[in-house]
């Protein structure tokens, strides 16, 4: 399914994986996080802290509150850090919800939450914003931008959403279809907070074509 | 109201066949109710309820913890249930008579022996229905457990034990009804007291009256178990689902 997938991030970078639907970006994500053992290779983390992920289904316990699916995984988290957390993706009015209660969009705001409370070594987004309609994904791409500027948070991103790769991301992986291969990195150079909306339509278009010009047939 | 009514509709229909087929066979619901009363004011009543009742919640929960923690552990791994299920069948379809018997037989006429056999009785059903919630539970939540580093107690309780919920009710409710027929055949072949005893030495005498004022008295209690232990928990445990948007 993967073959000779070979990268290493920096700390603090944000990283996302570009590639044709079913060329194994979420398995490699699930190698990663330890959920899929059946591989050839290694992973390594510096210091194996905390891991954060996202999955594409929320995953949220549905017997439990908001509140308590976020402190269940983070315990020490204090009374203040969770409040400002919930604050800035704007889940206070909805601690006492259970996940049955919420649309999709809160439900993935709260998986998002999670992620962050456990003070994450490394962030794993398995296309955190798919099947949302396009302007609560944007609001949604802002918040989460926001959250990692503040945190400074390694990040693996996967999508298909070239928009959001060229907003978060500091370098973007192309990957072939089966066995996937990283056919190319493209560095995005321009620091992710000065961005102008004019360069993010620049570098949607120059990854778009770095994709056509690498494998033409994948291009909808 | 439906139920009262239903209830008024069933002791007219009692009092109507005893006319018909005489006291001796039937006695009427007043006749019944008076020697539960005769009964409960001596204490007798109590006592036998008591101890039938301690050996219904004692071989109970033995079932419970033990078909649950066998049940999960099947429906968990291949090879525990491939060398399980043939123990099952068998167990499922021992008559429990056969069970009481050889229990009382190789560990003598003890309430130890009593009590097991009655749990061993429950014990395959409680497994079954465990089972298939642990064949049921949902995969992506323990992913999402193994990602976040959830201790193994932490998954337990907060991820497995919420899915396998209303399969343990489910094994509890039938179980209780289950247990406590159970239980009155240990007594009546061998302990000398609870309702069993009661009633076998009632059935020597054919008293059908006293049959009857105990078998209505135990139903009540079980009844009302029922309605003031079961089905709050059970509420409790599904609230997150009634509120569900």
């Amino acid at each position: 399914m993967l073959h000779d997938i070979a990268f290493a991030l920096e700390r603090g970078e944000v990283a996302a994986f570009v590639g044709p639907s079913g060329c194994g970006k979420t398995t490699m994500l699930r190698i990663i996080a330890g959920l899929d053992e059946d591989f050839e290779g290694e992973v390594q983390r510096r210091n194996s802290g905390a891991l954060g992920m996202v999955f594409q289904e929320p995953r949220l316990l549905p017997w439990r509150t908001v509140e308590q699916n976020v402190r269940l995984v983070a315990p020490e988290l204090t009374d203040e850090t969770l409040a400002s957390l919930l604050s800035e993706l704007e889940l206070d009015a909805h601690r006492k919800h259970f996940p049955g209660e919420l649309s999709l969009g809160l439900a993935r705001r709260v998986s998002l939450a999670r992620a962050l409370a456990v003070k994450p070594d490394l962030l794993l987004l398995d296309e955190p914003f798919v099947s949302l309609d396009q302007a609560l994904a944007a609001r949604l791409r802002n918040q989460l931008s926001g959250l990692m500027r503040t945190r400074a948070l390694t990040t693996l991103l996967v999508s298909h959403d070239l928009e959001e790769v060229a907003r978060l991301a500091d370098r973007v992986f192309l990957l072939s279809p089966r066995p996937a291969r990283i056919i190319v990195a493209i560095p995005l150079t321009t620091p992710r907070d000065a961005r102008s909306d004019r360069e993010i339509v620049t570098m949607t278009a120059e990854v778009a074509k770095q994709i056509a010009e690498f494998a033409p047939p994948l291009i909808p | 109201m439906v139920r009262f009514v239903s209830l008024i509709l069933f002791l007219v229909v009692w009092w109507l066949a005893s006319l018909f087929v005489g006291p001796q066979m039937l006695p009427g619901p007043e006749k019944v109710l008076a020697v539960v009363v005769a009964q409960a004011r001596t204490g007798e009543l109590f006592f036998q309820i008591g101890v039938t009742l301690a050996r219904v919640f004692v071989a109970f929960a033995l079932a419970m913890v033990a078909g649950t923690a066998l049940g999960f552990i099947m429906g968990r791994r291949k090879l525990a249930d491939s060398l399980g299920d043939p123990w099952l069948i068998v167990l499922l379809n021992l008559p429990a008579l056969v069970i009481i018997v050889l229990a009382f037989i190789w560990g003598g006429l003890t309430e130890v022996a009593g009590v097991l056999a009655v749990a061993i009785n429950k014990l395959p059903n409680t497994i079954v229905t465990v089972r298939e919630g642990a064949r049921a539970l949902d995969p992506r939540l323990d992913e999402m457990a193994k990602v976040f580093g959830l201790a193994p107690w932490k998954t337990l309780r907060h991820v497995i034990l919420p899915q396998l919920a209303p399969y343990i009710a489910a094994a509890a409710r039938s179980g209780l009804s289950l247990v406590w027929k159970i239980v009155l055949i240990v007594e009546l072949l061998g302990r000398p007291n609870g309702v069993g005893f009661e009633i076998g030495t009632a059935f020597q005498l054919f008293d059908v009256t006293r049959i009857l004022a105990y078998a209505l008295a135990f139903v009540v209690v079980i009844l009302a178990i029922e309605t003031v232990v079961v089905q709050p928990i059970e509420r409790r445990a599904s609230r997150w689902r009634t509120k569900a948007a």
